[in-house]
């Protein structure tokens, strides 16, 4: 079966029209299509949280989202986050912090957090452990990220 | 892992959904959030040759409060029952339950139809549907029908729904003022499945229970309400004793699962502890 369907989606700000198989996966679609390969495949089981993206303004696993779901969406993947100044505060966060060792899960954990900060701009540590349930580090036992986390909402809040 | 090719349709209204599900046959799949659907499709254990997304139909994805009727639509998210204040103002055990579902990813996408019709053995929303005693919509081109939480679910991913219907959503009757509830689950740590996840919804007079609701998941194939353990608190006076004597009956007769995450055994024993605190904590202590 080669039938394609006709998606506009925004990602990362840059509006795109494309004919996609519907079987394929949101994932897919920005790594392999857009070349965004930012987005890490892990589980591939929504478990691990490797593929976290955001989709109109929400945190979603995108390996568990068809690409043909997020038509008329707005999709933003890590590389929506630093710019021509330097990083995004989360992301100074996770270097400052040694939030990271292999590095793999990150752009998750950095979407997950962005996720967490925007609706509470103040995480007890707590609070934060809940916020990131759905991402997955085999590499820091989660300490170094619930630190970097606390550093960015600080540097967050003082930014705005 | 990739779904196997299927073609796409996005009906403008139920009447359409529903006409292309008759048309579609046992080949066709409905999806909401698609956290259920999907993970399947991956593994290839579903292979449907047409998906109808419900995504336009936005008169399914509301909370209303009517007449002492909370309804919500089969497309509400688990995120949106959560944080709901209609639901959480009106029965606050469905935004709890919300609560430990999953992690915030899969609420943000996972819908409350989706899982429920999905029938997962382990998934959180049987456990309080059953002890609150919900009612599902399934409509098809034929029309609506009602049907009873309690008749829903038969078995490991079966339910009683049709093949040319969509569960629409389900209603709760709004617990009387005074009525307290607790979700208990002990979860698989990567997913966030329930091992074993207890429901309860009760009224006492005093310190005696004059009705109880309680709903498990995950401990058999089949979400059931623990009858048996509800027959034995009513009218009995809500003493550590009387609750733990009740709970202890929880798995009888119960064929338990048994898997790498926990025997049945296990399971069992988990079981009747979770009844026991899920009770306590209705109590509030």
């Amino acid at each position: 079966m080669s039938n394609t369907t006709t998606i506009q989606v925004r990602v990362n700000g840059v509006s795109r029209t494309e004919e996609v198989q519907p079987r394929l996966l949101l994932v897919h679609y920005l790594r392999d299509v857009l070349g965004l390969t930012g987005t890490h495949i892990g589980c591939e089981t929504s478990l691990c949280g490797a593929c976290t993206v955001m989709v109109d303004g929400a945190a979603v696993k995108s390996c568990t989202l068809l690409a043909v779901q997020t038509d008329g969406c707005e999709v933003e993947t890590i590389e929506s986050l630093a710019t021509d100044d330097g990083l995004h505060p989360i992301q100074e966060a996770f270097w400052d912090c040694h939030g990271l060792q292999c590095g793999f899960c990150t752009p998750g954990m950095i979407m997950a957090t962005r996720q967490l900060l925007q609706e509470n701009p103040s995480p007890s540590e707590e609070e934060i452990r809940h916020g990131l349930e759905g991402n997955i580090c085999r590499c820091t036992g989660y300490k170094h990220i619930v630190d970097a986390v606390k550093q960015a909402a600080e540097q967050m809040k003082a930014g705005t | 892992m990739i779904p196997a090719a299927f073609d796409y349709i996005v009906p403008d209204s139920l009447e359409a959904a529903a006409a292309s599900l008759a048309e579609a046959g046992d080949n066709g799949k409905v999806m909401a959030g698609g956290h259920s659907l999907l993970p399947m499709m991956k593994l290839r254990l579903a292979q449907p040759g047409v998906v109808i997304d419900l995504k336009r139909l936005d008169s399914l994805r509301r909370i209303q409060v009517d007449g002492g009727t909370l309804r919500i639509g089969a497309l509400v998210t688990h995120h949106q029952v959560e944080t709901s204040s209609e639901v959480k103002d009106n029965c606050a055990l469905l935004a709890r339950v919300a609560g430990s579902i999953g992690d915030p990813q899969v609420r943000n996408r996972g819908t409350i139809g989706g899982s429920v019709v999905h029938g997962d053995p382990a998934a959180d929303w049987p456990a309080a549907l059953l002890a609150m005693g919900a009612e599902l919509t399934l409509t098809s081109s034929g029309g609506a029908r009602s049907m009873a939480a309690g008749d829903f679910f038969l078995g490991p991913l079966t339910t009683a729904i049709e093949a040319s219907e969509i569960l629409t959503g389900l209603s709760v009757a709004v617990p009387a003022a005074g009525t307290r509830a607790a979700y208990r689950k002990v979860k698989q740590k990567a997913s966030g499945f329930a091992i074993v996840g207890i429901a309860v919804c009760l009224q006492a007079d005093g310190d005696t229970c004059t009705d109880v609701g309680i709903g498990v998941t995950g401990l058999a194939g089949t979400p059931f309400r623990a009858t048996a353990v509800e027959d034995q608190l009513r009218g009995k006076a809500l003493t550590a004793d009387n609750i733990t004597a009740a709970a202890a009956g929880v798995a009888d007769g119960v064929d338990a699962l048994d898997d790498i995450h926990a025997s049945g055994e296990f399971r069992a024993h988990l079981a009747r502890l979770n009844t026991a605190r899920a009770i306590q904590d209705a109590l509030g202590g």
